[in-house]
């Protein structure tokens, strides 16, 4: 059930501080796009803000517009808790609840908001999330275990596996793998592929080979100097970002001729 | 929050509050709430309970003479023995802090600590059973040593209390007792201090108490004193221990440690005198237990200031 | 370099040299405890010049010990190792120090308190007794009716209010919530036995006794001890894990109840736990409050009720005719407080060590 998000003239603060302007675009259903850009400007603010994540810091707030398939996430009836059922995020550093065992961690979305479910349900629910997640080959005889006893990148494709269980409409990430090493972020990457038949995927990335290697669409915000706004400069196909850009800035970041 | 924005600023859109996170949110807001009401209680109770004292006349009162004369002996035993207590239980507790943080065996520091600890777990009427049965005899000899040789001090002057029930004993209890808050303040700005101010001193050629005098000591320096603080609010506030151990007669004001006749603190006094007291005695009582409770919060408020303020100062290194 | 360190460490340093010619040496490691044996040996032959005293042998051993220390390390290795041992030996010393009244109070309590530890001490009450026998069965009553009590009152007003200072709470009103907890760690426990007193002779007319009385008293001084610990351990719970909860779809309230509170039970319940170990001996709130009754009473909303904190202070204070029953009675009590403190603090490390999240970072 994936679904389309059409941006326009967003813009994010913290407070008085206007972090990210004037962001248009369309984010394709069953199709994964990739923000890249510095440190600082502004990738991860917007991925927040595209599932309301970003209202958790205090004083935060947005003006403009986010439509999901007709709805927007703004508007006065919207609710940020059914928004983000909706709209599931990922880490940048796993993080599975210590307190719970790896198939509590799967089911965690229903258990934490007290969804009545059998128990064949809920072990249907884990198993299809985790073999989802393609974790369930190397979990499957511990699932009664605590999460936490998993490496990083199991970690990391168990929070996927929560993720999806909720059954969202799009996947935001931000930053996967950017804790794991080279063997694990390869089997996100095949996960990745392997979810956007079903879901509209959104990744931050800091690897550019990572945003050429998995997307099809490539977003790339910059700012102008500290203090400044981010901006989403240029927003094209990945084949066009990386072989030929529109903006001369994008050129510059990309082939490294940038900070 | 949104009341105070300027109104340039505009509020995001408020999104639907489901009922379970109003409640929540609420109760803990309300608890939070509930606390300063309960402070505020206390001084407003405090307060009209003291009133009828505060406006009787002299003849009415206990003692002789109204109200400041028979609360100003018992506001200078209070400060008379928290005093003696700081003064004995600050060196002592920075040694004991400087010893566990800087000169006992890692492995074996935790465990000191705890042990240190343990002594703020003793309930203050335990002291107070101590100090009359243990303590207090034993410094009798001590105490007739001191007037003998030094009784030309009228700090130790005569006579020599025979149960050792003084208020230098009181004093040293009560030093007891603060000590673990002292020493526990100090041992946490102690661990505080940077390695590299420390490994820098060691690299120069210090010695380990060179090492401690140069970039120790300045360092916890504010954090000691607070500490001190708050050990010295305590003492202030004492009640059971003091009640059990001073022999309070009403000596009014003398600066005899070692004699039996001594003034009385204000907590022991009203939980001496409170179970038989009726009518307006207990207003009086109460009227010292506000009085207390000023000194008190101005005592804490002060090391909590000192604390604080530090806790600004080294975040900024 | 490590044998740099190691010479410039030992004070011998060129520049010290030339003032001090005789601080070139290093004592070998045995030598301060030659000059403490020495100087036990001493304090035995001045013990046996004048009076023999176990206190004065030991003060005596450690000033000459500390003396000879000094002075041989001063002619042997320089002013400045020498002022470092003085300064070991301060120290070492103080926590001594420390060490004395923990010790001395622990054998006194036990010693006296274990004439009376029997059976008849936990079965019976004061009721008819004089002289002879008696019990604290309604003051050990008394005192757990009470603290639980007080524990209902504190625990969920504490909890909720550091839930409040550290998920929701911002600007004036989380800054004065702080500060107020913190000053009201520092009401003295008289001051909040009088206000407990204060607020119920409003509605009960003076001269009031209750049980809860004593409660709202003790909540004064227990609640502002829970909400310090629990603010702290909630403030250790990541935010990741709130974010990755909200990011499921799970309003605040419910990430507070079954990821923030699961997370930190360990650390709650420790505090908790240590917040009863400090209420549960105070004496002198429930003096003023509760005080004190020779017959057993269940109802903390009904009359007196005695306390074992109470009992003690009672039974030492006014032993009645002959004294020597009622304080071992009173010794006793004070045994069993310290093992009740005691026990709780143990409880205290077990629930830490036990429930804590089995965390493999």
């Amino acid at each position: 059930m994936a679904k389309r998000i059409e941006v326009s003239d967003l813009d994010i603060y913290y407070g008085k501080f206007l972090a990210v302007q004037g962001v248009n675009v369309s984010i394709e259903p069953r199709s994964i796009t990739a923000l890249i850009g510095p440190s600082g400007c502004g990738k991860s603010t917007f991925l927040r803000a595209l599932n309301r994540m970003h209202e958790v810091i205090p004083g935060a707030r947005v003006e403009g517009k986010v439509v999901m398939d007709g709805q927007d996430l703004y508007g006065p009836d919207s609710d940020p808790v059914t928004v983000r059922r909706h709209i599931g995020m990922v880490f940048q550093r796993p993080n599975p609840f210590p307190t719970m065992s790896i198939s509590d961690n799967v089911a965690a979305g229903m258990r934490l908001n007290a969804k009545r479910m059998s128990k064949s349900d809920t072990d249907d629910l884990v198993e299809r999330s985790l073999r989802g997640a393609n974790l369930w080959e190397e979990v499957k005889d511990r699932l009664d275990r605590p999460g936490s006893s998993l490496s990083g990148g199991q970690q990391q494709r168990l929070c996927i596996a929560r993720a999806i269980a909720v059954e969202p409409d799009v996947l935001l990430m931000d930053e996967p793998c950017s804790a794991l090493d080279p063997i694990s972020t390869l089997a996100i990457e095949d996960l990745m592929t392997e979810l956007k038949e079903k879901f509209t995927i959104v990744i931050v990335t800091h690897n550019m080979q990572q945003a050429a290697r998995v997307s099809e669409q490539t977003g790339f915000f910059n700012l102008n100097g500290v203090g400044q706004p981010g901006r989403l400069i240029e927003f094209n196909p990945t084949e066009k970002i990386f072989s030929n850009p529109d903006e001369k800035a994008t050129e510059d970041y990309i082939s490294g001729r940038f900070g | 929050m949104t009341v105070t924005s300027p109104p340039q600023e505009p509020t995001a859109p408020r999104a639907v509050r489901r009922p379970g996170d109003r409640i929540f949110s609420g109760g803990a807001k309300g608890a939070g709430i509930l606390i300063l009401l309960i402070l505020a209680g206390v001084t407003v109770f405090l307060l009209a309970e003291s009133l009828p004292a505060l406006t009787a006349s002299a003849e009415e009162l206990p003692g002789e003479g109204g109200l400041v004369s028979y609360v100003w002996p018992l506001i200078f035993g209070t400060l008379l023995s928290a005093t003696i207590a700081l003064l004995v239980a600050t060196p002592l507790a920075v040694g004991i802090a400087l010893f566990i943080t800087h000169y006992a065996p890692r492995r074996l520091a935790q465990v000191l600590g705890y042990v240190v600890d343990l002594l703020a777990a003793i309930p203050s009427i335990v002291y107070g059973f101590w100090g009359i049965a243990w303590l207090a005899p034993r410094l009798v000899p001590f105490y007739r040593w001191l007037e003998e040789n030094l009784g030309f001090i009228p700090l130790f002057a005569g006579p020599v209390s025979a149960t050792g029930r003084t208020m230098l004993t009181i004093g040293l209890v009560l030093a007891v007792m603060i000590l673990p808050i002292v020493s526990a303040i100090s041992r946490e700005v102690f661990t505080q201090v940077p390695t590299l101010h420390t490994e820098a001193a060691l690299a120069l050629g210090a010695t380990r108490w060179e090492m401690i005098r140069m970039a120790v000591i300045p360092y916890g320096k504010s954090g000691v004193i607070g500490g001190a603080m708050l050990g010295l609010g305590r003492a202030l506030g004492e009640t059971m221990a003091v009640a059990i151990i001073l022999s309070g007669s009403a000596a009014g004001i003398t600066f005899a440690l070692i004699s039996s006749a001594n003034p009385q603190t204000i907590a022991a006094n009203i939980a001496l005198q409170f179970p038989e007291s009726t009518g307006l005695d207990v207003n009086t009582l109460i009227a010292s237990g506000l009085v207390l409770f000023v000194i008190t919060l101005l005592v804490n408020m002060l090391a909590r200031w000192i604390v604080n303020r530090r806790a600004d100062f080294s975040g900024a290194n | 370099m490590s044998t740099s360190i190691q010479q410039r460490n030992t004070g011998t340093g060129p520049h010290d040299a030339p003032p001090e010619r005789r601080g070139d040496g290093k004592l070998p490691r045995w030598a301060p405890w030659a000059c403490f044996a020495a100087a036990l040996a001493l304090a035995f032959l001045l013990g046996a010049l004048t009076s023999s005293n176990i206190v004065l042998l030991v003060i005596y051993t450690v000033v000459l010990g500390t003396i000879a220390v000094y002075v041989i390390s001063r002619v042997v290795e320089g002013h400045r190792r020498a002022t470092d041992r003085l300064v070991t030996c301060l120290v070492v010393t103080a926590f001594g120090i420390a060490m004395v009244p923990l010790v001395s109070l622990a054998y006194e309590v036990i010693r006296r308190g274990a004439e009376r530890f029997d059976g008849e001490f936990f079965g019976a009450s004061l009721q008819g007794v004089i002289g002879e026998g008696g019990g604290a069965y309604h003051a050990i009553m008394g005192t757990l009716i009470i603290t639980l009590l007080t524990t209902a009152i504190s625990v969920p007003i504490g909890l909720m209010t550091a839930i409040y200072l550290v998920e929701y709470g911002s600007g004036r009103l989380k800054r004065s919530i702080t500060f107020f907890v913190d000053v009201m760690t520092g009401i003295p426990s008289i001051v909040a036995g009088l206000f407990a007193y204060a607020l119920f002779v409003i509605f009960f007319g003076p001269g009031i006794r209750l049980g809860i009385m004593g409660a709202v008293a003790l909540s004064v001084l227990m609640i502002p001890v829970v909400v310090r610990s629990a603010e702290e351990v909630l403030k250790l719970v990541p935010n990741e894990l709130r974010e990755a909860s909200y990011a499921l779809g799970v309003p605040k309230w419910r990430t507070i109840l079954k990821v923030v509170i699961p997370t930190a039970i360990a650390g709650l319940g420790t505090g908790v736990t240590l917040a009863i170990a400090r209420v549960i001996g105070e004496t002198a709130p429930l003096l003023v409050t509760v005080g004190i009754t020779n017959g057993t009473n269940l109802n903390p909303f009904e009359g007196r009720m005695a306390t074992l904190p109470v009992y003690a202070f009672y039974q030492l204070t006014q032993p009645g005719v002959p004294p020597q029953n009622a304080i071992d009675r009173a010794w006793t009590a004070a045994l069993i407080l310290i093992m009740l403190v005691m026990g709780l603090n143990v409880v205290a490390r077990v629930i830490s060590r036990v429930f804590a999240p089995k965390t493999s970072r």
